[in-house]
């Protein structure tokens, strides 16, 4: 597990606006990213995910606390972030004007490589993207999802040691999100390239992160592999069920059932140990209730299930 | 039926990925002294340009300056060297771009979006001036050379100003107000640059309509077109005086609405102290126009259309502008880098 770290943060605070209606978006946060990582921080919005990368890009001051990158306090160092990452941010209207091939080519040049470095540069990951076909049309005239794509390309273009992306793969289709992914999995393992990447996906965070910090109100409640948390949770597995219309109430395991479970309109939730989740659906599922079962599914936990028994109190992180 | 649980991802696989990780690095016994000097992998790679750019030994990473780190670094190392793994190293800063070629970058991307619907703007702003042009014709008395020719050196320096200070607010503030400059602020450029290349993007688009605007000025009122050259020293220096406090104003205002009200307010003082003959003002008005800088390109391009030109006065009025062009682009990127850091 050796390794530098890119980031060494300690007590990381900032608070935004003052007095009555101040919201600390950012509390107490310690972080280590190591070199070659891709390291990534789920939460729900408003969890302070965004605060935290801006403030890693030094576009935000802290409060309080440090920020170490490379062992290097960048209070000292204020043009380092700038140097050493592509990052990519939320908006994008400075370049929604520009063709594909121009946004990419220019940040390759405000990047500090020469011309042909920067050309090279961009064909290489215009093609990497399958952006190629859309090379010379502004971004405001491409679908959503190829619009994030030409963006994530900007932050990719000219191989930084740093990758921070916040929610990149937001609006992409499947295809797309894969070649994002693939693209950050190249770069880490032929490059050593540390990825910072910011979601509330959690197919994302369970199919691309080497490591993830779980944040919540501002603090990270949770840090580790996402096998290892999901590993120290429980044991317990999830049980859903949708039903076609009201399950008979006087069935024995609907009863049981409905006083464990999250209710959302028809679908329920159900967090039960491996044994009993198959007991309970073998019942279901050869009597009275099969009627009004519509759908159901058990799964092993998801770093939801570990976002939620920590006490994460949001239900707006995305599954798929 | 059979009931399953969902196979995903576990640790022991990504465990066995950070081996992988780790093995680029060259020597599995490298002492801090030794991490300075090795470039990183990365810096080889094709593509990235970095390896034939040495840095200044004070631009490259200390492993670490903080005890707490340079402990974990030396940890880190000893353990991978203990299981026969290699430790990374860290990695070079790349340079930050010159300010030449992050100028260029950014117009060349304003210019390239200009194109798509900048123009009409053009066109708006040359028609405009042109038509007060027309207007004011049945009003002066022809052969009052002086007067002319200021209503004429008024107009163009409205077609800039209609760029500069009206446009560029508007797209500073818009930027602004969308959290779009962290794009910018994000890169390694110096501010100044993304604030001319952006106002050089737009002077682009002004230059032909200002050309237009005199010339059809000068024959509409008969005025003579061989001092004209003085046009580009007057049209430059306004652009970079007007497009810098068109930049400030959007750049410092809280909402985006009030960079555009303040934005055509500008434009239509410059209007009306600029075509306005100075002799035809109340004396509030003629103080009014001391203060405005714009004033003194459109006395500079007056100058041209006249017989006998005052070059001292002349070249004390494209100082002015120079001067106020130097201390709004100061402001501009002060603004700029307030935004970053707020």
């Amino acid at each position: 597990m050796g390794g530098v770290l890119s980031y060494a943060i300690r007590g990381l605070t900032r608070r935004h606006g003052v007095g009555e209606h101040s919201v600390l978006a950012n509390d107490r946060i310690d972080l280590d990213v190591r070199q070659g990582e891709v390291f990534g921080v789920l939460g729900p919005n408003g969890a302070g995910k965004t605060t935290l990368v801006r403030l890693l890009m030094g576009l935000l001051r802290p409060d309080a606390g440090t920020i170490m990158m490379f062992g290097r306090d960048v209070r000292a160092a204020p043009d380092l972030p700038a140097r050493l990452t592509g990052y990519l941010g939320q908006a994008d209207l400075a370049l929604a004007e520009l063709p594909v091939a121009t946004a990419v080519g220019t940040t390759a040049r405000m990047r500090g490589l020469s011309r042909g470095e920067a050309r090279a540069a961009r064909d290489a990951v215009l093609d990497e993207l399958g952006l190629t076909g859309v090379a010379h049309r502004p971004l405001a005239r491409l679908s959503g999802g190829q619009r994030r794509l030409a963006c994530v390309a900007t932050a990719l273009v000219g191989d930084r040691p740093v990758l921070i992306l916040d929610e990149p793969t937001t609006g992409l289709d499947p295809v797309a999100r894969r070649a994002v992914w693939g693209a950050l999995e190249r770069r880490r393992d032929t490059a050593g390239t540390t990825v910072v990447l910011i979601t509330h996906n959690v197919l994302e965070a369970e199919s691309v992160l080497d490591r993830v910090a779980v944040l919540e109100a501002g603090r990270v409640i949770a840090c580790d592999t996402p096998g290892q948390l999901k590993a120290s949770v429980s044991g317990d597995v999830r049980l859903d069920l949708a039903w076609r219309h009201d399950p008979p109430a006087a069935d024995p395991t609907v009863a049981m059932l409905a006083g464990l479970a999250t209710v959302s309109g028809r679908r329920w939730t159900v967090r039960l140990a491996p044994a009993a989740a198959r007991d309970a659906l073998g019942r279901l599922t050869t009597g009275a209730a099969l009627a009004a079962l519509d759908d159901f599914s058990l799964a092993t936990p998801s770093l939801e299930d570990v976002y939620l028994t920590l006490g994460g109190a949001s239900r707006d992180l995305e599954r798929t | 039926m059979s009931i399953v649980p969902e196979a995903r991802g576990t640790a022991v696989s990504r465990a066995s990925r950070e081996v992988v990780v780790s093995a680029p690095a060259r020597d599995a016994t490298v002492g801090a002294a030794r991490v300075r000097s090795e470039p990183h992998p990365a810096a080889n790679l094709p593509g990235l340009g970095l390896a034939d750019r040495p840095l200044p030994a004070s631009e490259e990473l200390a492993p670490a300056d903080e005890p707490a780190a340079a402990e974990e670094l030396a940890a880190a190392q000893e353990r991978s060297a203990s299981q026969g793994l290699l430790a990374p190293v860290p990695p070079r800063i790349p340079a930050a771009a010159g300010f030449g070629a992050a100028f260029g970058a950014v117009y060349r991307g304003q210019l390239a979006r200009s194109k798509v619907g900048r123009i009409p703007l053009l066109f708006v702003a040359s028609f405009q001036s042109i038509g007060i042009l027309v207007l004011l014709r049945g009003i002066l008395d022809v052969g009052n050379t002086t007067a002319a020719g200021q209503v004429v050196a008024g107009s163009t320096v409205l077609v800039v100003a209609f760029v500069a200070l009206n446009l560029l607010a508007q797209r500073f503030g818009a930027l602004r107000a969308a959290g779009a400059l962290d794009y910018y602020l994000t890169l390694p450029v110096p501010p100044a640059a993304v604030v001319l290349g952006t106002a050089a993007s737009y002077a682009t688009f002004a230059a032909p309509g200002t050309l237009v605007t005199a010339v059809f000025g000068s024959l509409l009122y008969g005025l003579s077109l061989s001092g004209l050259w003085l046009l580009a020293p007057v049209v430059l220096l306004a652009g970079v005086c007007l497009s810098g406090i068109g930049a400030a104003v959007g750049l410092l205002a809280p909402r985006p609405e009030l960079a555009t009200i303040a934005g055509q307010l500008g434009m239509s003082i410059v209007l009306f102290l600029g075509v306005i003959p100075a002799d035809r003002l109340p004396e509030v008005g003629r103080l009014a126009r001391d203060v405005l800088p714009s004033t003194y390109a459109v006395d500079a391009l007056a100058a041209a259309f006249q017989r006998n030109v005052d070059w001292a006065t002349v070249l004390a009025d494209l100082a002015v502008c120079a001067a106020v062009g130097a201390g709004a682009l100061a402001a501009a990127v002060l603004a700029l880098r307030r935004v970053g850091t707020s």
